[in-house]
């Protein structure tokens, strides 16, 4: 009895002890955390990219998957270095609260409207605009991220443009789920409904279902990612050497070819286009 | 489901990193919410004091705590603009630990409360003609009722490692630092990644299910020798 | 508390219990309770069922305290009082005497010597190390005895100790409390048992409805019972 009762304090001593000392060894090599877009995560672009960035630059980087609404907040709250997210008007407006430094652009992909395979509204073809219409018309089941992300900031400016308001509206046919990319596309693929994605994670989506791309290759349905580094002068505890370091190797020629050479099923899923300074 | 299992087989190595994260965080927190849980809720059992009433009502209802509550209430604290940013514990596993320890102590707290004061109704006179001070009695207790408190504690343990929200705020889901198993399960999930992720679960469930069913049978037979 | 000197001829008291009332919610357990327990005394207390032998022993123990009147007993240290049903901790028989001996402040390696010796005596010695939830009933009486015993107490209280037993391991009980008080320590016991409180009593206490109705030694009592209540407790006994 005593000597079980020893044991257990034994094991769980070292347990919490564990729990609290650093979680690697390698502490001593700067780390910076990143927020960035749930997206950007799921798409598998930082399991990639991260490792090459490390060795270039000996910084290790923790990545923060949120919305991008809240990638932001994280940012200013002074909870990040480094945002990593595609919402220009957001963003823009980030810098001018002071919370980050520049916004630095570091490469796009596209969005993509995902339907059922026979496609009941008709939506086909290469105009994101008139796609959405169709879908109107014919009151097909339709799901909205509705959680204020840059995904479905740009899904609203697709519907403001075809002067529709589905949301505000309140139809039946519309689901606002308010959820992520990944639970929005299950939801989709259940529902067999139409639904706006970003490429990188429908392509490294696997329960596809019915669903097939609808609509694509429209210059409006372009997501461009901006980088920013969080302000040092409003949070001194920003690591600010080393998140620097980390956006300059990211719009460098290595980090943007790197970009370039991330494939899922031999498509390339975002499209370097930093300006060189 | 197939190639699933087998990966889950193949003992990868980032598998089972994830989930000796999610033991250690979860035992932790365990060990923490005990230290404060059990002489919580042994003193609740016993005292006649008058904030007696309110104290249990509250642990009663926070035993169904949300955890996304638990992990914006916590986020906010670790934030570096929150009270408590200075430590640096958000996105870590401290700030996973210091969640969940908040989420289970009134569990174990309350369901502590309750299995103490089964164990003192026969032993209340005694203990009064012995002449026991408050802790005296506190202790004994605690060691008289130990195989239904390590009950306890395993609920306590069940619900922590089990729960998503709360680390998924806290903590960040950052692969390699602070991505446990139920967050794992989550984001495979979002990937629509749906075998995986239930592969993920079965195996949370059967750990749990092995941590109890370890727990059960060292009860059932020091129970045994008690008769 | 009582001062152990008096003068030598007279008998010391342990328990004084002036005009005493217990009322709990409103209901009056006993009333106007008179009582003096002397040194050396084997007084046996009998009653029916509610009658109030309980309370008046938890009294003596000062574990409650009356509501009017007034009450002088030893120091809870001087005293040990053991129950029906005996509180039994989760623990070996041994470390059931050594839990108390050490909350009495005794210290190893006196603890354990003073456990063993009282589980001697209480002829329990062969069980020291199994675990005393699971004796037997007259055998976890019999510890609850040796746990009392080893704390050498200067008075006993036993609240009907024997009402669960089998006649062979009540006799057990019986002889132990016998041996107990001719050490010197002074015996309070409650019982329904009319033949143990011949064996047991010099002196007898016959509550009925919180009431002391008679307080006389034993011989007296049993021959000629004063009160119509002890008369038909007593004729009980012979049906």
């Amino acid at each position: 009895m005593k000597r079980i009762s020893n044991l257990v304090a034994v094991t769980l001593s070292a347990i919490s002890l564990g729990a609290l000392a650093p979680t690697s060894v390698l502490a001593q090599e700067p780390t910076i955390t990143v927020s960035s877009t749930t997206s950007t995560e799921q798409s598998g672009l930082f399991g990639y990219l991260l490792p090459q960035a490390q060795k270039a630059t000996g910084i290790a980087v923790k990545v923060v998957a949120l919305g991008t609404g809240q990638t932001l907040d994280v940012g200013r709250r002074g909870d990040a270095d480094v945002v990593f997210v595609h919402d220009q008007v957001a963003e823009e407006k980030f810098i001018a609260e002071g919370a980050g430094v520049e916004r630095i652009a570091v490469m796009y992909n596209d969005f993509v409207l995902v339907g059922p395979s026979d496609d009941p509204a008709k939506a086909a073809g290469k105009d994101i605009v008139a796609g959405l219409k169709s879908v109107y018309a014919n009151k097909a089941a339709f799901v909205s991220r509705g959680d204020k992300s840059g995904t479905h900031a740009a899904e609203l400016r697709y519907w403001k443009m075809a002067s529709l308001d589905p949301a505000t509206e309140k139809q039946a046919w519309y689901r606002d789920t308010g959820s992520g990319m990944g639970p929005a596309l299950n939801t989709a693929a259940a529902m067999n409904a139409y639904v706006l994605a970003d490429r990188g994670t429908w392509l490294s989506f696997k329960n596809r279902q019915n669903l097939k791309i609808i609509v694509e290759g429209d210059v409006k349905l372009f997501n461009q990612y901006g980088v920013i580094l969080v302000n040092p002068k409003k949070h001194p505890h920003v690591k600010a050497e080393a998140g620097q370091k980390f956006i300059n190797w990211l719009v460098s020629a290595e980090g943007q070819a790197t970009i370039a050479g991330y494939k899922i099923g031999g498509e390339q899923l975002f499209f370097p286009n930093a300006v060189k300074k | 489901m197939a190639a699933a299992s087998s990966l889950l087989l193949a003992g990868d190595s980032t598998l089972l990193e994830i989930t000796a994260l999610s033991l250690r965080v979860s035992a932790t927190a365990t060990v923490i919410a005990a230290l404060i849980g059990l002489p919580l809720g042994a003193w609740a059992a016993l005292t006649s004091s008058r904030l007696r009433t309110p104290i249990v009502v509250v642990l009663n209802a926070s035993m169904g705590l949300p955890p996304v509550v638990v992990g914006l209430i916590v986020y906010l604290l670790l934030s570096r603009s929150g009270p408590m940013g200075p430590l640096g514990w958000l996105f870590t596993p401290a700030g996973m630990v210091m969640a969940q320890t908040i989420l289970i102590t009134p569990i174990i707290a309350a369901l502590a409360r309750q299995t103490i004061e089964d164990a003192h109704v026969p032993l209340r006179d005694w203990f009064t003609s012995l002449g026991l001070s408050a802790w005296q009695r506190i202790l004994t207790l605690l060691f008289e009722a130990r195989f239904s408190l390590a009950v306890v504690l395993l609920a306590g343990f069940g619900r922590a490692i089990a729960e998503v929200g709360a680390v998924m705020m806290v903590g960040g889901n950052i692969a390699g630092s602070t991505r446990v198993m139920t967050t794992t399960i989550a984001l495979e999930t979002s990937k629509g990644d749906l075998p995986l992720a239930l592969a993920l679960g079965l195996l949370l469930v059967t750990l749990v299910l092995i941590v109890n069913g370890f727990a059960q049978t060292l009860k059932a037979r020091m129970e045994r020798r008690h008769a | 508390m009582l001062e152990a000197k008096a003068h030598p001829n007279l008998p010391v008291a342990l328990v004084k219990i002036h005009r005493a009332s217990v009322i709990v919610d409103g209901k009056a357990l006993l009333s106007e309770i008179d009582l003096t327990i002397s040194e050396g005394e084997s007084v046996v207390v009998l009653g029916a069922n509610g009658a109030g032998k309980s309370t008046l022993l938890k009294l003596c123990n000062a574990i409650i305290s009356p509501s009017l009147g007034s009450l002088q007993t030893l120091s809870l240290h001087e005293q040990s009082l053991i129950f029906q049903r005996p509180a039994l901790l989760r623990r070996t028989v041994l470390d059931n005497v050594r839990y108390v001996l050490s909350i009495r402040g005794i210290a190893e390696p006196a603890c354990t010597e003073q456990a063993h010796r009282a589980l001697t005596a209480c002829n329990l010695s062969a069980t020291a190390n199994q675990q005393a939830r699971s004796l037997s009933g007259g055998e976890q009486q019999r510890l609850s005895l040796a746990r009392a015993w080893a704390c050498k107490p200067r008075l006993l209280l036993a609240d009907e100790p024997t009402a669960n037993l089998a006649p062979t391991a009540m006799r057990d009980v019986e002889a132990l409390l016998k041996a107990v008080q001719s050490e010197g320590t002074t015996l309070v016991l409650t019982t329904h048992n009319v033949a143990q409180a011949r064996r047991l009593a010099h002196r007898i206490v016959f509550l009925d409805g919180g009431m002391i109705v008679e307080d006389r030694p034993a011989a007296e009592f049993f021959v000629s019972p004063h009160s119509a209540a002890a008369r038909i407790y007593l004729e009980g006994e012979s049906l």
